[in-house]
């Protein structure tokens, strides 16, 4: 009988300084299925595919192409063997057109000189018969996150790629582009592609895939046939015990105005088209807010423009009744903002600075911290540091002095929260909190949220998982191409709907 | 976790130091194969007379007075390295320290020439002159993205000219020299407070060294123990999370640079205040020493002690080198092994990661062992630890 | 008036052949400061050339032998940049000055023991080439055309045509954008990079060269080259590291560089009774004031500055 696994990963342990990020796992992928990789952030699968694809060399272990010993030692092995990937992070040149990204490392040419003719009839040829479309002339800096993925797609189908890795393909879609997705994703197999389909999402490999390995922790947990199992049980594999989703919170209760924006109009650095136009909302004390939307559609220039990063073209911010609009980002927090940043690393540490250092960092200047001449109260400090460790459960190799580098991302979140909730702050924005951590630690999040929401303090949480803007909030603000263009009820509306806010298929005249 | 005492090998001042010597040591030998290329027959004598500097002069009372010499001269190089590393902490490369200290050249040369002015207060205008240049830098960058470094190039050569304009003025007409300040403006000269008795009478060493050496320490303390440090390490560590907390990027950036300028500009006044050189109003190129700064203060493992040290010893082999023999060698064999330093310094981080990645691979090793045995033992369980395994700084 | 527009053509072909060089260095990823010193080698390189061809060596010969001579020292030089920012990721800025120090240095240690070695009285840095350099010049009219005009111009529509219509040029500038990215379809990122320095060293090797003969038939290499591998710096950034654009800003550098040469030719401009040092600084105040009104929005190669690291992703 023929090789049935057009690709065997076998018992595959790939090391990292002081970690272990695979360790003896295999996998086998049959060929025309779509084989889901299922694990938390963390549990390794990334590690495990950027192996396969010969971005990194395991210790032990081998991989199998259509039964035969390969050896992958770098992404042009992979190319030759026909692995193509998606990666999670697009990897794709962004002054660049869509073309010349496609013909990146394969570029046909002609007396020396780049022939792009060819190129662009066989592109053009790939995005008809698949349903990708794509302008090959425009640069990717211009174009959508969904048309930028179909970019990344036609890169394998040009190289004729037969087996397609998927790396988180749907993090950054709507649930009308996932679905879009999906189905492109059946046509591919249809078509005798073999694909490896990476995710935590539950739901999208329940319709999609025909089997699913489970990673925990580095660790191999199991192969599934997808028809034959459940949610409950893929969940269960992923997490290694029964997991609540449900978030448990008080009756709504909300006080007066914490935060009103009003007409908010944010100028954007990097995009024409995704700067805030015209936002107003509220959000009051005891109740929990949340900015959705599709990424790169205003969010992170609305929350910019809150928190004083980016200063703002027109518009009115009052906190607590305080007009703020001018105020610097000092001025701001200590009027009671908190903000748990988007990104931990740019923003939210000094990831040279100690833990310690990084705990007074939105406080180190108060007469409590610093003497009269200047001089920090190291002691003081110290003893700072030491008692939000304790409180917050932040673990750490050395205590206060580890070096915030070299903390898990899990501690590192949980030392950014620990800082701007001690701060007591009437109103916490709080962007992506839960982005890249595994369940217990996103659940340790939303518990804090919760907290601060039933201890009558505001909350604005930015969120791109829907998962948490189903259940966490209280009230849905959807985000499309800078407006706020609805908002919904998370106990009554369904995801479907949100989606077509979110896609900005569906508009309300409102003003809030 | 278990706090264990730390490896010596891993403290951060052991690592600095054996990189350093590492460039020193390396920096001489490359310097002694080209002088090989050169002239083989006194390569070995002329590394050796760079090496001594003053210990050439058998006579221990002269080698003093030479000693002296060096000291002199270190004090500027020290604030030109202070003037870099100061400005490094804060992520800013300030190449512009040698134009800095042009200005303060000038600036302090003109108040005591012609204006008679006693020397604290022309060290005061060195120091503010080197500020303005510095703060320009600043200026250019956090308001215009201009990088610090091309800024920093361009202004070198516009001080030079300037300065050679200005102090054409009042320079002897026989030569292209400014007047000897002992006999304008003896006022000018910073006071020696007996220490240059303790040179062999060598008048030209003045407190400016221990007032160099002060500045060293004051650095150390404000960068470690206080707010101001605080900020602008973190500024210079990641500006985005400085702003993040509501510190003033641009206030920094602009401040920092001033500092540095002022240093640099000191500097300056240190040692032409003590008459020990003259202006030459003809110079066509910037002078050196806000470029050896670099060399000690990389050599000095950009700790402010450190380059104390390190100043020391660049400062030491470029008087070497003024004595190797002319007939076969050039006294710029100093200069190409301090550039040399500075070159070898670039690899110093992949030095120390490679020292401590062996470090790391001995302790997992034993480490490991360690745990064989306690399982062999124990027959630990097979659930997974609880570590995360691939988060080390989040998953990209 | 001829004068001047011999001279500005000459230093802005120095201009443009730097420029070119900082282009694809920084296209590849890597920010090259020590242009200066690959200027110095270069120059020192095709001064020894001279130095050492016989005098009725012909023209052509003369030309193609200090070229090459100029191109290979640079790339040499160039190597020593590349090695420790490529292979141990060095600090770009600390190397790159480093180079700068030690050309000068090493350029002047060089000539002095060359000299020296001739007449032990000789203790100078400075070296001739009078006879050679009438090899690089034809008089037409009056106008001294220089062979390097025509080489620098070649060497631009070279740089255009390998950037925008080769693969080659758009490998490289994928590496000085998103290294990952270039690294995931399989181009080697650190040969890229090894190439774009070394191409910056052979056009900043033939700048320096060219720069040591426009003008003057001796050179003092004590005094290096005065911050000109800079102002080709300015002139990239000026232009935007698009090589036409390059062309055009270097045009402008080099009309106020050649005022500094030629100020006294003018009537208007000597009775205006400044100091020649004010027209020595122009270039220098020109490029600050550049800078400071198009940093701002300078589309910069995104990764450039970044040691590129195979482990990170």
């Amino acid at each position: 009988m023929e090789n049935q696994y057009a690709i065997e990963m076998l018992h595959i342990t790939k090391k990292f300084p002081g970690i272990i990020a695979n360790d003896d796992i295999t996998l086998k992928l049959r060929k025309g299925e779509i084989h889901a990789l299922l694990g938390e952030n963390g549990a390794g699968k990334s590690t495990l595919m950027s192996v396969l694809f010969g971005l990194y060399q395991p210790e032990e272990g081998e991989i199998h192409k259509d039964g035969v010993k390969a050896d992958i030692r770098n992404p042009n092995d992979a190319n030759e063997l026909g692995i193509g990937m998606v990666h999670q992070h697009f990897k794709l040149v962004e002054c660049f057109t869509v073309l010349d990204n496609i013909i990146l490392g394969v570029e046909p040419c002609k007396g020396g000189f780049l022939n792009k003719e060819v190129a662009r009839e066989k592109v053009m040829a790939l995005s008809d018969k698949y349903g990708l479309h794509v302008d090959p002339d425009a640069r990717i800096e211009d174009i959508t996150v969904g048309m930028q993925q179909r970019t990344e797609i036609l890169k394998m189908l040009y190289r004729d790629n037969e087996i397609l890795i998927f790396d988180e393909p749907t993090a950054v879609l709507t649930p009308q582009e996932i679905e879009e997705l999906m189905q492109i994703m059946k046509n591919l197999v249809k078509e005798g592609k073999s694909i490896l389909f990476i995710s935590h999402k539950l739901n999208e490999i329940m319709e999609v895939a025909d089997r699913c390995t489970v990673l925990r922790k580095g660790k191999y947990v199991g192969t599934v046939d997808v028809k034959n199992s459940s949610k409950e049980e893929l969940s269960r594999m992923m997490v290694g015990r029964d997991v609540d989703f449900t978030v448990h919170k008080k009756a709504l209760a909300p006080g007066e105005v914490i935060l009103d924006v009003e007409n908010l109009t944010v100028e954007s650095k990097m995009h024409r088209n995704n700067a805030v136009k015209n936002v107003s909302f509220q959000v009051r004390s005891g109740e929990i807010v949340c900015i959705a939307g599709i990424d790169g559609n205003g969010q992170t220039e609305l929350v910019y423009g809150l928190t004083g990063l980016e200063g703002l073209k027109e518009g009115k911010i009052s906190l607590c009744g305080k007009d703020i609009t001018r105020a610097s980002i000092r001025k701001r927090s200590a009027s009671g903002m908190s903000h748990i940043p988007e990104d931990r690393h740019k923003h939210g540490l000094v990831l040279d600075y100690s833990l310690e250092d990084n705990m007074v960092l939105q406080r180190y200047f108060e007469p409590r911290f610093v003497d009269k001449a200047g001089f920090l109260k190291r002691k003081e400090i110290r003893a700072y540091a030491n008692n939000l460790i304790e409180q917050y459960d932040v673990r750490s190799g050395q205590g206060p002095i580890t070096m915030a580098r070299s903390m898990s991302g899990g501690n590192q979140q949980k030392a950014i929260v620990a800082r701007e909730i001690d701060k007591d702050p009437q109103l916490l924005v709080a962007v992506q909190p839960t982005r890249g951590l595994d369940v217990g630690a996103i659940e340790y999040i939303h518990k804090q949220l919760v907290a601060q929401r039933d201890a009558g303090r505001g909350v604005l949480l930015v969120s791109l998982e829907l998962d948490e803007v189903m259940s966490v909030p209280d009230r849905i603000l959807v985000m499309y191409e800078g407006e706020i263009v609805g908002e919904l009820d998370p106990k009554k509306t369904t995801v479907e709907e949100l989606g077509l806010y979110m896609a900005g298929a569906k508009k309300e005249g409102r003003k809030a | 976790m278990k706090t264990q005492k730390e490896p010596f090998l891993k403290k951060k001042w052991v690592q600095s130091l054996i990189a350093s010597l590492f460039c020193v040591v390396l920096g001489l030998l490359i310097g002694y194969i080209v002088l090989l290329f050169i002239n083989p027959k006194g390569a070995w004598d002329a590394i050796g007379t760079v090496v001594k500097n003053f210990f050439t002069y058998p006579n221990p009372k002269v080698a003093l007075k030479y000693f002296g010499s060096t000291l002199v001269k270190t004090a500027p190089l020290l604030m030109c390295a202070l003037s870099i590393q100061f400005a490094y902490k804060v992520g800013l490369f300030n190449i512009g320290a040698a134009g800095q200290y042009v200005v303060g050249a000038g600036a302090c040369l003109y108040m005591a020439l012609a204006w008679d002015l006693p020397w604290w207060i022309c060290l005061l205008g060195a120091m503010a002159a080197g500020a303005v240049l510095g703060s320009i830098s600043g200026l250019l960058k956090s308001y215009c993205n201009v990088n610090e470094v091309i800024s920093g190039i361009m202004l070198n050569w516009i001080s030079l000219y300037t300065v050679n304009m200005i102090l054409s003025n009042v320079k002897e007409s026989a030569s292209p020299y400014t007047y000897q300040l002992a006999s304008f403006n003896p006022s000018a000269l910073i006071p020696s407070m007996g220490l240059g008795k303790l040179f062999s009478n060598n008048q030209y060493v003045t407190i400016a060294v221990p007032l160099a050496i002060l500045m060293a320490v004051v650095i150390k303390i404000i960068q470690d123990k206080t707010l101001f440090g605080y900020e602008l390490k973190a500024t210079g560590f990641s500006k985005s999370a400085a702003k993040y907390c509501g510190m003033k990027e641009n206030r920094n950036i602009i401040l920092t640079l001033a500092i540095a300028g002022a240093l640099a500009g000191m500097g300056a006044a240190l040692l032409f205040l003590t008459g020990y050189e003259q202006w030459q109003c003809t110079q066509s190129s910037v002078p050196a020493m806000g470029f050896n700064g670099i060399a000690a203060t990389f050599l000095g493992g950009l700790s402010p002690i450190g380059t104390v040290i390190a100043s020391y010893f660049i400062q030491h082999i470029t008087s070497g080198g003024a004595y190797v023999d002319k007939t076969m060698y050039s006294s710029q064999i100093s200069d190409l092994i301090s550039a040399l330093i500075i070159y070898l310094c670039g690899f110093v981080l992949f030095l120390k990661y490679f020292m401590n990645s062996r470090i790391a691979k001995r302790e997992e090793k034993a480490s490991a062992a360690a745990k064989a045995a306690e399982a062999a033992s124990e027959k630990e369980s097979i659930e997974p630890k609880d570590v995360d395994p691939n988060e080390k700084g989040g998953e990209e | 008036m001829t004068l001047l527009l011999q001279y500005t053509l000459i230093f802005a072909s120095v201009l443009v052949l730097v420029a070119l060089g900082g282009c694809f260095s920084e296209h590849s990823g890597v920010i090259n400061l020590g242009l200066e010193g690959i200027m110095v080698m270069g120059a020192l390189g095709g001064a020894l050339a001279m130095k050492y061809m016989s005098a009725d060596t012909s023209s052509f010969i003369m030309i193609v032998v200090v070229i090459l001579a100029a191109i290979l020292v640079g790339m040499i030089y160039a190597s020593l940049l590349a090695v420790a920012c490529v292979n141990f990721k060095a600090d770009q800025t600390i190397v790159g000055t480093a180079l700068n120090m030690l050309a000068t240095a090493g350029a002047t240690v060089i000539v002095k023991a060359i000299n020296t070695a001739e007449n032990p009285d000789n203790v100078s840095s400075t070296m001739q080439y009078v006879g050679a350099k009438r090899a690089f010049l034809v008089n037409i009219d009056g106008f001294e055309f220089n062979w390097f005009m025509l080489v620098a111009v070649l060497a631009l529509l070279a740089a255009a045509v390998t950037l925008y219509k080769t693969r080659f040029g758009l490998r490289l500038m994928a590496c000085g954008e998103h290294p990952q990215a270039a690294d995931s379809v399989g181009i080697n990122v650190y040969k890229m990079r090894w190439a774009g320095v070394l191409i910056s060293g052979a056009l900043g090797g033939l700048g320096g060269i060219v720069y040591i003969t426009a003008g003057v038939s001796e050179w003092k290499f004590e005094n290096g080259v005065a911050g000109f591998g800079f102002l080709a710096l300015a002139v990239m950034i000026f232009g935007q590291w698009k090589p036409g654009r390059i062309a055009l800003a270097a045009l402008l550098f080099g009309l106020f560089r050649a005022l500094s040469n030629v100020y006294a030719g003018f009537g208007f401009l000597t009775a205006l009774n400044i100091p020649g040092s004010v027209y020595n600084m122009m270039p220098y105040i020109i490029s600050l004031v550049v800078l400071a009104f198009t940093s701002r929005k300078s589309r910069a190669p995104k990764s450039e500055g970044i040691p590129y690291d195979k482990g990170q992703r």
